[in-house]
């Protein structure tokens, strides 16, 4: 009982911290201040968490945090100052991939949600959606800033809306079926992998010149899975931080945008059918 | 306890709002790269569902993926913001005196 108040006390240290980097991060005389702010609230959580009475299988965890560290760090070091917005589009495509492997799991661990609280189901599976599209239109915008994909507007013609909408119809399908009961190993995979061809097609046909914007829509969009996953697993430091992220990210893509004499709609849906809008 | 969660969940959004008022332009980047790196906070759920029970092996090497995802997305989130960011310390003593553009 005790250890779980410390943990939820640490847990709001690190939201104040976060909070307090962030309005630091608006100004530019405290910005590097608070960026540091932030990182101190993160490690706070993460210490936090491991406190978390019953944690097991620390050779797992610290596998991954390595790798992850090995992996992070000469890539932030390394990358050339003209390369940032695809990098801080990876890093978010790969927290969204976080998101969608953790509801994954959890799906298989709870058979389907069966014996779950619906809104469990309901959060899981809408973080698992969302982190999906994330994870791989991210990747896109990697590529396309990267110049492995083409960074001109790639797409299907009159045919791209409808197909997403029949892409977002099968992943939301597959979600309420799951929901209604039904626990297929299959339904999951075809949440995951429309979702995926979702998030493929909605950013492939954006021109290389608004991506800034679409990442920033990625990140927000991360932010909300994140807080998804937060309600599924009863974690408040998840549910404010995701939040939180979602909120600003939304309030900051429409800002980019308006900086570029751009609307949020016009950049999405710019390169779905006519395309004549796009600047470029 | 769904209905607090939903109540923390509200209240952030709105926090979320009113820290992003006025923004100078060539901030949104860090500061999409600073929110990028908290929403890594998805490296406490992977720790949580890992910590707390993985039995089979595809549970345990996907935990692994979505440990090192997150922490990626971390360590590898603050330190790109704060490169960014260097670009700007400079900017105050360099420009200010000779009052270039910006």
């Amino acid at each position: 009982m005790t250890r779980d108040v410390l943990i939820q006390l640490l847990y709001i240290v690190a939201f104040a911290l976060f909070i307090y980097g962030l309005m630091g991060l608006t100004g530019p005389r405290t910005a590097v201040r608070g960026n540091w702010i932030a990182a101190t609230g993160m490690g706070v959580a993460v210490v936090a968490t491991l406190l978390t009475p019953g944690m097991g299988n620390w050779w797992l965890i610290l596998l991954g945090v390595a790798i992850g560290t090995a992996a992070g760090v000469p890539a932030a070091k390394r990358v050339k100052m003209t390369a940032m917005p695809q990098m801080v589009a990876l890093f978010n495509g790969v927290g969204g991939g976080a998101v969608a492997l953790i509801a994954w799991v959890e799906f298989r661990q709870s058979a389907g949600f069966a014996h779950e609280p619906t809104y469990v189901a309901v959060a899981s599976l809408f973080s698992a959606i969302v982190g999906s599209v994330s994870f791989w239109g991210s990747l896109v915008a990697y590529g396309k800033l990267q110049e492995i994909v083409a960074s001109r507007p790639v797409g299907v013609g009159k045919l791209q809306q409808p197909l997403n909408l029949a892409l977002l119809l099968v992943s939301v399908g597959c979600a309420a079926a799951v929901v209604a009961g039904a626990d297929s190993s299959w339904l999951i995979a075809g949440l995951l992998v429309s979702a995926a061809a979702l998030g493929v097609l909605v950013v492939l046909p954006i021109g290389g010149a608004d991506m800034p914007v679409v990442i920033s829509l990625l990140n927000a969009l991360t932010g909300l899975s994140a807080a998804a996953m937060g309600l599924a697993l009863d974690n408040t430091a998840l549910i404010v931080a995701g939040m939180i992220v979602g909120a600003s990210g939304t309030i900051l893509t429409n800002l980019m945008a308006k900086a570029m004499n751009r609307t949020i709609p016009a950049i999405v849906a710019g390169g779905f059918g006519g395309g004549s809008g796009t600047a470029l | 306890m769904l209905v607090q969660n939903l109540a923390v969940l509200v209240l952030a959004g709105f926090v979320g709002f009113a820290v992003i008022s006025k923004v100078p332009n060539t901030l949104h980047t860090p500061l999409m790269s600073g929110t990028n790196a908290i929403h890594g906070i998805v490296l406490l759920g992977g720790l949580i569902v890992a910590g707390l029970g993985a039995q089979s092996a595809l549970d345990k090497v996907l935990l692994v993926i979505a440990i090192t995802f997150g922490t990626i997305n971390v360590v590898g989130g603050f330190l790109v913001t704060d490169r960014m960011l260097g670009m700007f310390k400079d900017r105050p003593n360099r420009i200010s005196p000779d009052r270039t553009k910006r």
